[in-house]
């Protein structure tokens, strides 16, 4: 439990820098929802698409985004400025892609510009790779699940008037799977699923890591979290941003340096962070409006992240074959 | 390394979520700045004589991962729309979720004028 709870805290950290309606500064605050509201009713404050054209243009510090004539900003009213192109291109296309309403819930990789370039936590280099590397004592791949059995989710508390049905939901904010020691078959599947991605992150970085079902996990060699930090450090403040926000959307580092290094698809990666899920949807069934909610948002979010991190990370520079004479 | 299946199928992927994207605008989707950018990606990084080449799969890599974010945003949304956008449900929707019926009672409660 206390797990989820710091889980919770840091995936919802993006949500700070992304008050509703105000990803951009350009104009004031937006409709404020009518008092007479329901109490469950959605919020009426998802703002008006406002401009007709979306561009780029190259400035100084980098790439910028107009709006018809406007310039996009920060919540923080500082200017809207990415590092590469295709980040620009990317972060246009969500904007232009709003039909009547801005939907800011879709906009993952503008929430993560702005995160960077607001540092709304104000938290430096070292303290982003921390965040992330903590993540080793628990990571989803080889830590045992701190209420013991994968049967304890069905009797998860709910909302008193959860039916039979509802039971079998993970509340939102659990983890999405843990090393279990029953059922059989599903320690059978996490160990073929999980152990192959373990192999490749002790052949790649040279570590050891191994895994566990005993309640206070493996300890990580000390040797281990040094190779990964130190590899960590590599990376620039903006790319580092998107690897702690894809961390603690898998809960797991060994999965995000898997995707990171062209191992994992978003695909595969989301699955094998949610493999629990996947078992006990086998066995219980899919539930549309939670399961494949959660599924389509957990991998819109993962796919942002790691191409933030692709695409702030890379230098690139293309050489063109000379014509063999 | 991931397995990522012929580039040409994340290509036509790419095109049907642009298509998606511009429906509601009106607009076709070859006159955005991402297509352009698309194009002119993936003509620079057509496959070259080399066996391995790592900055191809590179490529392909992220067009896959920003084709499952596009894809992943839509069928969001969609989902989003359909079963949490649009506040409470009535009783008998609620209901509806979980495949029971209310009671139909053809002569009225009785309380009706």
């Amino acid at each position: 439990m206390w797990r989820s709870c710091l889980r919770l805290r840091g995936g919802g950290r993006h949500l700070l820098n992304c008050p509703r309606g105000g990803l951009t500064a350009s104009r004031g605050p937006g409709p404020k929802p009518p008092a007479h509201a329901r109490a469950y009713a959605p919020p009426a404050a998802e703002r008006k698409r406002f401009y007709q054209n979306v561009s780029i243009t190259q400035g100084e510090a980098g790439f910028e985004i107009n709006l018809d004539h406007r310039k996009l900003r920060t919540p923080q009213a500082k200017l809207f400025t990415v590092p590469s192109e295709a980040l620009a291109v990317a972060v246009a296309t969500e904007w232009d892609s709003q039909q009547d309403t801005i939907k800011t819930y879709t906009m993952h990789l503008t929430t993560l510009c702005n995160t960077s370039l607001d540092n709304p936590t104000q938290r430096d280099k070292d303290q982003l790779i921390w965040a992330a590397a903590k993540f080793l004592d628990t990571d989803t791949v080889w830590s045992p699940a701190p209420h013991l059995s994968s049967g304890s989710r069905m009797a998860r508390p709910w909302h008193p008037a959860a039916s039979l049905l509802v039971c079998i939901l993970p509340a939102p904010g659990f983890s999405h799977g843990c090393r279990v020691e029953e059922p059989e078959t599903l320690v059978e599947l996490q160990r073929n699923e999980w152990d192959p991605v373990i192999g490749w992150a002790e052949r790649r970085y040279g570590v050891k890591i191994g895994s566990s079902t005993s309640i206070m996990g493996p300890s990580i060699p000390a040797r281990t979290r040094e190779v990964l930090v130190s590899h960590l450090a590599s990376y620039n403040t903006w790319a580092l941003q998107g690897i702690e926000f894809v961390v603690s959307q898998l809960k797991s580092m060994v999965l995000t340096l898997g995707l990171i290094d062209l191992h994992l698809t978003v695909e595969q990666a989301v699955l094998l962070s949610r493999l629990e899920e996947a078992f006990q949807i086998q066995k219980w069934g899919n539930v549309e409006w939670a399961h494949d909610y959660e599924l389509q948002d957990l991998r819109a979010r993962t796919a942002a992240g790691a191409l933030f991190v692709h695409l702030c990370s890379e230098s690139s520079a293309v050489k063109h074959k000379l014509p063999q004479g | 390394m991931a397995a990522l299946g012929p580039p040409l199928r994340t290509w036509r992927g790419l095109l049907r979520e642009l298509r998606y994207l511009n429906a509601a605008t009106g607009r076709p989707y070859r006159h955005t700045a991402a297509y352009r950018y698309l194009v002119k990606a993936f003509r620079a990084h057509r496959v070259t004589s080399e066996k391995l080449c790592r900055a191809q799969h590179e490529l392909h890599f992220q067009a896959a991962t920003y084709l499952c974010l596009l894809r992943s945003i839509r069928e969001h949304v969609a989902l989003h729309q359909e079963f949490h956008g649009k506040g409470e449900r009535s009783v008998e929707e609620s209901a509806g979720l979980v495949g029971l019926k209310l009671p139909q009672q053809p002569g009225g409660k009785g309380w009706e004028p």
